[in-house]
C-alpha cells in the first residue's frame, strides 16, 4: 500500500488526525485525548493491521513535550509515525498504549526517566537505565547538572 | 623508582631495587618472577575496548605468551581488572565493589579513552564517569579509541615490569614513588562522588 492510499484509509478512521510532510514514512498528529483510541483502531482494524510498534521517542520542543510512535505493520508491511504532545511541561500525562502493544512498556519507561513524561495507565512506571538517585531529565533541554562539562 | 625513568623500558629491566639483605631480595625475585608472570585479568568489559581485549587474548595475537593466561569469572581469583570500555555512574559502584573483592596484590589497566579520561565522552554528558581513576586507583594507562592489541600487550608488559620492581618491604615500590597529582578543589570538576585518589 501507498503512503496516499494509507492515508484515505487513516483519514477514514480518524478525520481529525493532522498529516505532515515526510518523504520516507507516512506521519501523523493527533491531540493526545484521542491517541488511545486512534491506536486502538490502528492496530484492530483488518484493513490496517499495525501489529508493531518498533520504536518510541520523546522530544523536547521547547514549548511543548512530544511523543513519536513508529508502527509497523507485519501482514502488509506499511509504516507509520504517530505523534502527539503536550504543552503541561510541570506534569505532562500521555496516555500509555502498553495494552495494545506491550512492547511499549520499556519504551515508555524509557521516554518516562529521559523526559520525564508521565503515562496513565502505565503498569510498572519507574526507571529503566539511569541510577536510582538521579535528579532531573537529562534529555529536556533546560536540563542542568553540575557534574556535566560544557563545550 | 623515578617516574622519569619508567619511560624507559631498558632502564627499568636493570633497575636495582632498594636495600634489603641478600635473602630477602633473591625471595623477591623469585616472587616477583612468579606474580609477573601470572597475571589473571578479570572477565571485565563494559564496551569495545572489551572487543578488543578479547582478540588480545585469541589465538593471533596471544595475551597468554607472557602469561596473562586466563580471564577469571569471579574477582576473588584475578589479579588484574582490565577496564575494558565507558565506565557510567550507575557502573561506577559496581566496579569499585568488584576492585574491593579482589585479593592483593591486585593491579588495575585503564584501557581505552574512556577509562582513561571519560574519552569521547567527556563534554556534555550526564552519565559517564571522567576516567575510572575515580573511583579505583590505576597502575597502567593505555590510549586509543579503542587500543590496538599491540597496546594492550605493550601495557600488560608495563604491568608486569612494574611488578617486578616490587619487594616485601614495601609491597608496591613503583606506586608511593609515583608523584602524587595536586588536586585544586577549585577547579577539579572530577572530584565527585567518589574520592579515591
Amino acid at each position: 500500500m501507498t503512503n496516499d492510499q494509507l492515508k484515505e484509509k487513516i483519514t477514514a478512521i480518524e478525520p481529525e488526525a493532522v498529516f505532515s510532510e515526510n518523504k520516507q514514512y507516512l506521519t501523523l498528529s493527533i491531540p493526545k485525548e484521542k491517541l488511545f483510541a486512534f491506536a486502538e483502531k490502528l492496530k484492530g482494524s483488518e484493513a490496517l493491521k499495525f501489529d508493531f510498534l518498533f520504536n518510541i521517542t520523546g522530544v523536547d520542543r521547547q514549548k511543548s513535550l512530544e511523543v513519536v510512535y513508529h508502527l509497523d505493520s507485519s501482514v502488509y508491511r506499511h509504516v507509520l509515525v504517530v505523534k502527539t504532545e503536550t504543552t503541561d511541561r510541570e506534569n505532562p500525562r500521555i496516555d500509555s498504549v502498553c495494552s495494545i502493544w506491550h512492547t511499549a512498556e520499556f519504551h515508555e519507561r524509557e521516554v518516562f526517566e529521559l523526559f520525564g513524561i508521565k503515562f496513565n495507565n502505565h503498569p510498572d512506571l519507574r526507571r529503566l537505565l539511569l541510577e536510582d538517585d538521579h535528579v532531573g531529565y537529562p534529555f529536556r533541554k533546560d536540563y542542568v547538572d553540575d557534574n556535566i562539562v560544557q563545550r | 623508582m623515578k617516574f622519569d625513568e619508567f619511560r624507559d623500558n631498558d632502564s627499568l629491566e636493570l633497575f636495582k631495587k632498594p636495600g634489603g639483605n641478600i635473602l630477602l631480595t633473591t625471595i623477591d625475585d623469585i616472587i616477583d618472577w612468579g606474580r609477573s608472570n601470572s597475571i589473571w585479568p578479570l572477565t571485565f568489559a563494559t564496551s569495545c575496548c572489551g572487543i578488543e581485549m578479547m582478540a588480545t587474548g585469541a589465538s593471533r595475537h596471544d595475551f597468554a605468551r607472557f602469561g596473562i593466561e586466563v580471564y577469571r569469572a569471579s574477582p576473588r581469583q584475578a589479579d588484574v581488572i582490565v577496564v575494558a570500555g565507558t565506565i557510567v555512574r550507575k557502573m561506577a559502584p559496581v566496579l569499585k565493589r568488584l576492585y574491593d573483592q579482589m585479593s592483593e596484590p591486585k593491579y588495575v589497566i585503564a584501557m581505552g579513552a574512556c577509562a582513561v579520561s571519560g574519552g569521547p565522552f567527556y563534554y556534555n554528558s550526564y552519565s559517564v564517569v571522567r576516567g575510572v581513576e575515580e573511583v579505583i586507583p590505576v597502575d597502567v594507562y593505555i590510549p586509543g579509541c579503542p587500543p590496538r592489541p599491540e597496546a594492550l600487550l605493550y601495557g600488560v608488559m608495563q604491568l608486569q615490569r612494574k611488578i617486578k620492581l616490587e619487594t616485601m618491604s614495601d609491597p608496591r615500590t613503583a606506586d608511593t614513588q609515583r608523584p602524587k597529582k595536586e588536586i585544586d578543589p577549585e577547579t577539579d570538576f572530577n572530584n565527585y562522588q567518589f574520592g579515591i585518589r
